[in-house]
């Protein structure tokens, strides 16, 4: 796999220019030169800012068409939890589970199901006291990669156990290899994403060399037809109770599922990416020692606000708080005393360094000094025109090499105004003289 | 050694709480971009917080000199405020002379100083009663100090 897949990208036909992602961007991962945005790849951390931001429709999430799953003997559909919050008319989890089997799935592991898992594991690790506090909710792909990016000190407090779609996934083929006696490559584990980020985490996964998961469907893509799917179950009644999850792995879906699950009283939970930041810059400065458990989640309200989503995310998260209230407490267990390999992190998750500027300190010096002179003669006005998020971006990127002063509008049209002066005092020189001669 | 050496000078507002740390958050970000250990940049960033903290809660403010070299980091925080009577004493943890209000709000836990002195590798505090302090804070480069 390419170091630098993204599921998150540009729609240049419909991309204007404005630099409205540009600006709201948590990483400083786009530009627009020659009229269109530009994503820096080792910057981005496919959190769908952008998406949920341009006013064009020009961003875009890369996810695998419904169609593909066609590739494989027997489907097994992993569903999320805030995909439960995207229908009306829900009493319980059932419709959509017979509708998932409408569209052609042979089986279902619902990721609630092994969210319970890890929320058993977290309490058993916090309990044993083996993790640093305040520990790091590790589920959410797009603040795993902020910590790599941003903030690489808290590596070291991150919950070192796979996403509950990993999990999902490892436990799911195990179970349809038992029951089918099929080949591994025969079995199409498919989930179906809230988000950008989780696409990419499948295509580039973090804590593990490979996803169990094969591909990557959008609630946007399967919503329409899994609504038709769901009118004809419910036309033709659904069977019987089967639903895999309870009111712990289902709150998962919502900001401060996670936490609450962790059955302690000092946590905190934050949602939203410029909350997740301020959070965590907090915590770099040591000012939330006093917290055992902290969640964080990219999106506005959790899970159910990611932008492949379809209903409000608030709607959705009412609508689980509801369909929650049928639910056992948890419905899924580790059993024995040992955490199962499953839910481990295979392979450590180490700091990036794309905000780095050089790899040589003196270098690094060097050019900040140069950034620092650059950015003195600037207007300091951030207005974007130059196609960088701020002044100081764009001092960083002369020095860098990706762009010149003259990007710089109001540069510009100093040297502009200077050329033109000194053109008039030519003009006014030369008719002196020519004056002398008369 | 001071020949590849950047400079930074931060005004602290007084009494706004709002925007403390956001010197520190700048000089953070700095060392980040400048590549250094992680571990340097959250010492030399926890101690410049809660120095500059310090220089709102009791000072009224002040100002701040960051340089960086290829050894050191120092930020030279000047207050006038009331000064420290009590040295040996503001160094204890939990000891401070914060008021209900400013503990309302968060502050004032006593940490502060310890906590400088804990995590930086040098620090200095000249103060005279009525008339203001100057704290200087050093965390080394390539020092590798464990809390």
């Amino acid at each position: 796999m390419s170091d630098y897949f993204h599921s998150v990208t540009l729609d240049k036909s419909a991309c204007r220019g404005c630099i409205t992602c540009v600006k709201r961007c948590p990483t400083e991962a786009i530009r627009v030169r020659n009229g269109k945005a530009q994503i820096i790849g080792e910057r981005c951390i496919d959190c769908g800012e952008c998406i949920r931001v341009c006013p064009h429709h020009a961003k875009l999430a890369v996810t695998d068409p419904l169609s593909e799953i066609a590739r494989f003997k027997y489907k097994v559909v992993l569903p999320p939890p805030s995909l439960f919050g995207q229908y009306k008319r829900q009493e319980d989890l059932e419709l959509i589970r017979s509708a998932l089997y409408e569209l052609g799935f042979d089986a279902i592991y619902e990721v609630a199901a092994a969210a319970e898992l890890v929320s058993d594991a977290t309490r058993r690790m916090m309990e044993q006291g083996k993790l640093n506090k305040p520990v790091i909710s590790s589920a959410c792909p797009a603040v795993l990669r902020l910590i790599r990016i941003r903030f690489p000190n808290l590596l070291e407090n991150v919950l070192p156990l796979s996403a509950p779609i990993e999990v999902a996934a490892r436990f799911a083929r195990e179970k349809a290899i038992k029951d089918t006696g099929l080949k591994s490559e025969e079995i199409g584990i498919v989930f179906i994403t809230p988000c950008p980020a989780k696409a990419t985490a499948i295509k580039n996964p973090m804590g593990t060399e490979k996803s169990g998961v094969d591909l990557a469907v959008s609630v946007s893509e399967i919503y329409p037809a899994l609504l038709s799917a769901m009118n004809k179950c419910a036309k033709e009644g659904v069977g019987r109770e089967n639903a895999q999850s309870g009111r712990t792995g289902l709150g998962w879906g919502n900001s401060g599922g996670e936490a609450a699950a962790t059955f302690t009283m000092r946590y905190l939970a934050a949602d939203g990416i410029e909350n997740v930041i301020k959070v965590l810059e907090e915590m770099e400065d040591d000012r939330l020692s006093d917290q055992d458990f902290v969640e964080l989640n990219a999106c506005p309200a959790g899970c159910v606000g990611g932008v492949l989503n379809i209903e409000n995310p608030y709607v959705a998260m009412t609508r689980m708080k509801q369909l929650r209230n049928y639910r056992p407490v948890a419905c899924n267990n580790i059993e024995g005393d040992d955490i199962p390999p499953e839910l481990l992190w295979d392979e450590e998750v180490t700091p990036a360094t794309a905000l780095r500027l050089d790899p040589s300190p003196q270098n690094s010096m060097r050019m900040m000094r140069e950034i620092e002179e650059i950015e003195s003669r600037l207007y300091g006005l951030d207005c974007g025109s130059c196609g960088a998020p701020s002044c100081r971006a764009l001092a960083e990127d002369i020095v860098l090499g990706y762009s010149t002063e003259d990007a710089c509008i109001y540069l510009l049209k100093d040297k502009v105004e200077a050329v033109r002066s000194s053109m008039l005092s030519l003009k006014l020189e030369s008719r002196d003289k020519s004056g002398e001669k008369q | 050694m001071s020949g590849n050496c950047l400079h930074y000078h931060y005004v602290v507002p007084g009494d706004d709480f709002t925007q403390a740390g956001m010197a520190s958050s700048a000089v953070k970000q700095i060392l980040k971009q400048l590549g250094l250990d992680p571990q340097i940049v959250r010492r030399m960033s926890i101690s410049l917080y809660e120095g500059e903290i310090n220089m709102v809660i009791h000072a009224g403010g002040g100002e701040i000199d960051v340089g960086i070299d290829d050894e050191e980091i120092t930020a030279v925080l000047t207050d006038q405020g009331p000064g420290i009577e009590d040295i040996e004493l503001a160094m204890q943890d939990g000891w401070s002379t914060a008021t209900e209000q400013v503990r309302g709000l968060g502050f004032g836990a006593g940490m502060g100083l310890p906590n400088m002195k804990k995590y930086s590798d040098d620090l200095k505090i000249d103060t005279i009663v009525g008339a203001g302090t100057t704290v200087t804070i050093k965390v080394k480069i390539n020092n590798s100090k464990t809390e």
